[in-house]
């Protein structure tokens, strides 16, 4: 092991120094360049891209993304991983529609009962990754199919509306109050949205926990060893995890005020991608909150960009894919 | 004078900062049971791997029936029928294919040419041979992932066989099998020898050396010692030789007062290899847990600090029974470890010095809702830097950039500022230079002297004789003598932890 590192130290020298330097600037200030970049082809090719409304466009369309992604940053924190996230978002989505229009519940109680879901699907997630010890990424796909069917079963393959039809013929009697429709709109979205990345970075950066959560990500068996408890941890991770993504649900449903199927699965491959491309941000090398706000920032100047640039919409998957591809080499180059 | 089976001659091999072969030599006759033995990192398993062709960069030359040969690839090594067994059999298996395919392998690698289709009845009914000449009683269609250790040590000499195999190096074979499985071992080598096979044998089990080998080579630093017959040694001959003369005097000494009984460990068991172990460690009182490598000491360790499984037995700390049920019980009930494994176990390669020290007691290190106090890291970091005498640019900087010796101090720095009672060292001067060394050696005793109770596990004896107060000398996972390390040396020490016992 200790001769890895030693040809390491040798091998650098010989690249030469400014490419070296180079390499880790890019590393480092690669992201915000790019999204630098883009904001000035941009608004060169259409002035009002860098109108005041605009920018609150892209900020309100990364919201459910951010809030979706820092719950999939909590889980990288301790090495894992989740791909639930996406079919957690749809659950809630469908679950707080369900509460108002099918229950006629209050706000507060269709938010908690949505939570109370994504929580015991955290729950169930964490005890098969820490007790039965599924790998992370395998189980998750599997409970990514679960409660995507459970979301679907639930709804029975329906859109649920305001005044939907019911299976019996009738019309759903209950109403999604003004009040919830607040949460999805501007400004409160973005607020939300910027609360939620505050309160994890400090989170993940400034507590005990968060750096427990790091020590455990960096080596499990030293965390453990250590004196950590590492599997209260885990569980936590995978608990906040479901939530976050929850929540990005329920400001998803918000903004709609529909439930259709499947409505959060196509925030996963954003998340993902914001979360990887935080990674590299400012040099951090670790999953952190304010990188996967940057990592969404780029997705969703890149999406606002293109359509503005005419790009038709099938074509934008792409792109994503492409930056999501370059964000990866910059990060694992590194690392070899 | 008659030429040698096997003659390596004059072998020089470095690595970077270590001279691990000088001119080391060997030789054997077809038939012969050779044992192999020096203390650890003498470089019997180094020359053996140059013998396999694992190492390429060596000088010296190597001599087969009188003509001189190159080795320079395992490929080289097996085409001259020179295989080897290693100690850790499950690198060389493939689990999830069967007994037959995996003795079978190097056919399948190298023997198909131009074939495409494999023909399964022919390697089992191949395979089904050697294990029939070999009489080892598993079927060549079972799975070895569900094969013992010793089995599946015997698909390993199976494959060796399988093909040309005219001298078969065992290392440290014995190391974890059981009594009857080592005899069951030793049947094989002896057939093996019947049909003219070399035999290499390498062990830290000298005892059972005398019932198998014919002749002993003896190493030390890289060197070759001695060659007898083993008719004409004696384990202490043996056990000096490995030795040489004394070390120079590395080991600090200190003044401390022995008090109470602090921590006492009564009948501890585990479900694999610890058998029933009790000891006792005073305040300011530092034993030592020797044993060979194998013998099971990390494993008492992690049974001590609640990292192992279905521990049985009682542990006292302060004359209370605790039960640690995990390392994060056990350190809140104030003990501490410092695992053998640094880089897999101990440290953080990706994080820097500052976050490695607080890593075991961020509690101290906290204010109110559990946010984290900086300063106060930096300054306890920064202060046991100093301490410790970490050679680091910075605090900032990542323990990857550390040299290994750095790297141990600050897997000890972490639990120095935890205020433990009972201080669980294993292996802690493993891949540590020897100026590092002696730091480490002052910092445990500097413990003890503060009145903490220190358990010290090692297989290096002279580290043992030089640092402890007490020993307790583990073979096979089990205690076998307890004595006190003033009244005793290093040869009595390895006389005992090679299985010998007093007559």
């Amino acid at each position: 092991m200790s001769s890895k590192s030693g040809d390491a130290n040798l091998s650098s020298p010989k690249q030469g120094k400014s490419g070296f330097d180079f390499f880790q600037f890019l590393y480092k200030y690669g992201t915000i360049i790019t999204i630098v970049l883009l904001i000035i082809i941009f608004s060169i090719a259409n002035p009002s891209f860098l109108q005041m409304n605009n920018i609150i466009n892209i900020l309100r369309s990364i919201s459910i993304v951010t809030i979706i992604a820092i719950g999939l940053t909590i889980s990288l924190s301790v090495n894992g991983f989740d791909l639930s996230i996406g079919s957690v978002a749809s659950l809630a989505n469908a679950v707080v529609i369900s509460m108002f229009v099918w229950h006629s519940q209050p706000t507060v109680i269709a938010i908690i009962v949505a939570l109370v879901c994504a929580l015991l699907v955290g729950l169930l997630n964490a005890f098969l990754i820490v007790k039965v010890r599924i790998p992370d990424m395998l189980l998750t796909l599997a409970t990514m199919f679960v409660v995507q069917g459970v979301a679907l079963t639930y709804t029975r393959s329906a859109t649920i509306s305001e005044n939907m039809i019911m299976p019996d013929g009738s019309y759903a009697e209950g109403k999604i109050p003004d009040t919830f429709g607040m949460i999805g709109k501007v400004p409160l979205i973005i607020i939300i949205m910027f609360v939620i990345v505050i309160l994890v970075h400090i989170f993940l950066t400034y507590t005990k926990h968060g750096r427990y959560m790091y020590v455990i990500g960096g080596n499990q068996e030293a965390a453990r060893l250590s004196g950590i408890a590492v599997n209260k941890y885990k569980v936590l991770a995978y608990v906040l995890s479901a939530l976050f993504a929850a929540i990005g649900g329920i400001v998803l449903a918000s903004r709609v005020m529909t439930a259709e199927i499947n409505a959060g699965s196509s925030y996963l491959m954003d998340a993902v991608a914001a979360a990887f491309i935080g990674l590299s941000v400012l040099g951090a090398g670790k999953p952190n909150a304010f990188g996967t706000f940057i990592g969404a920032v780029l997705i969703g100047i890149l999406a606002n960009g293109l359509v503005m640039m005419s790009v038709p919409y099938y074509a934008m998957d792409i792109v994503k894919g492409a930056v999501f591809a370059s964000a990866l080499a910059l990060t694992y180059y590194k690392m070899k | 004078m008659m030429t040698m089976a096997l003659e390596m001659k004059d072998i020089t091999i470095d690595f970077p900062g270590v001279r691990a072969l000088d001119q080391a030599s060997f030789q054997m006759d077809a038939g012969d049971v050779h044992a192999l033995i020096g203390a650890n990192g003498a470089g019997k398993s180094t020359l053996m791997k140059v013998l396999s062709g694992a190492y390429t960069h060596y000088t010296g030359t190597i001599l087969i029936d009188g003509k001189e040969v190159s080795i320079r690839s395992p490929k080289d090594a097996k085409d001259y029928g020179i295989q080897i067994v290693y100690q850790e059999v499950d690198t060389a298996l493939i689990p999830y294919l069967t007994v037959g395919e995996n003795i079978m392998l190097n056919h399948l690698v190298s023997d198909m040419g131009k074939k495409q289709w494999v023909n399964y009845q022919e390697i089992h009914h191949n395979a089904s041979k050697v294990l029939e000449e070999l009489q080892i009683s598993v079927s060549s269609r079972q799975l070895v992932s569900s094969l013992t250790l010793a089995e599946k040590q015997m698909v390993l000499i199976a494959r060796a066989i399988s093909s040309k195999c005219r001298f078969l190096i065992l290392d440290e074979p014995t190391a974890p099998l059981s009594k009857s499985e080592t005899d069951q071992l030793f049947r094989i080598v002896r057939q093996l020898q019947a049909d003219h096979v070399g035999i290499i044998f390498i062990s830290h089990r000298l005892q059972e050396l005398f019932e198998i080998c014919d002749n002993i080579t003896v190493m030390r630093n890289g060197r070759f010692i001695s060659e007898e017959s083993i008719k004409s040694v004696t384990v202490n001959d043996i056990v000096e030789k490995m030795l040489g003369k004394k070390m120079d005097e590395q080991f600090p000494r200190m003044e401390k007062t022995i008090g109470e009984p602090v921590f006492e460990v009564a009948y501890l068991k585990d479900t694999d290899k610890v058998n029933d172990v009790s000891f006792t460690v005073h305040s300011g009182e530092v034993i030592g847990l020797a044993g060979l490598v194998g013998a099971g000491k990390t494993e008492i360790c992690k049974a001590l600090f609640g990292a192992a499984e279905k521990v049985e037995g009682s542990i006292k700390l302060n004359g209370k029974i605790i039960r640690p049920k995990t390392p994060n019980h056990a350190v809140r009930q104030g003990l501490a470890f410092v695992p053998e494994e640094r880089r897999k176990e101990g440290i953080l390669v990706e994080e820097d010095v500052k976050t490695n020290i607080t890593s075991a007691n961020l509690n101290q290190f906290t204010r109110y809702f559990s946010f984290l106090n900086f300063s106060k890291e930096k300054k306890v970091a920064a202060q046991m830097v100093d301490q410790l005498d970490v050679k680091t640019p910075t605090i900032e900087t990542k323990l990857q950039n550390l040299s290994g010796g750095n790297q141990q101090k600050v897997a000890i720095g972490k639990w120095l500022v935890t205020d433990a009672d009972v201080y669980i060292f294993d292996e802690p001067t493993k891949g540590v230079d020897v100026g590092s060394k002696k730091d480490i050696f002052t910092l445990i005793l500097e413990l003890a002297k503060r009145g903490k109770a220190v358990i010290y596990a090692s297989g290096e004896l002279s580290e043992i004789i030089g640092i402890t107060d007490r020993a307790y000398v583990i073979f096979d996972g089990q205690v076998v003598k307890e004595v006190k390390t003033k009244e005793v040396t290093e040869e009595d020490l390895l006389y005992y932890s090679t299985g010998g016992r007093d007559e």
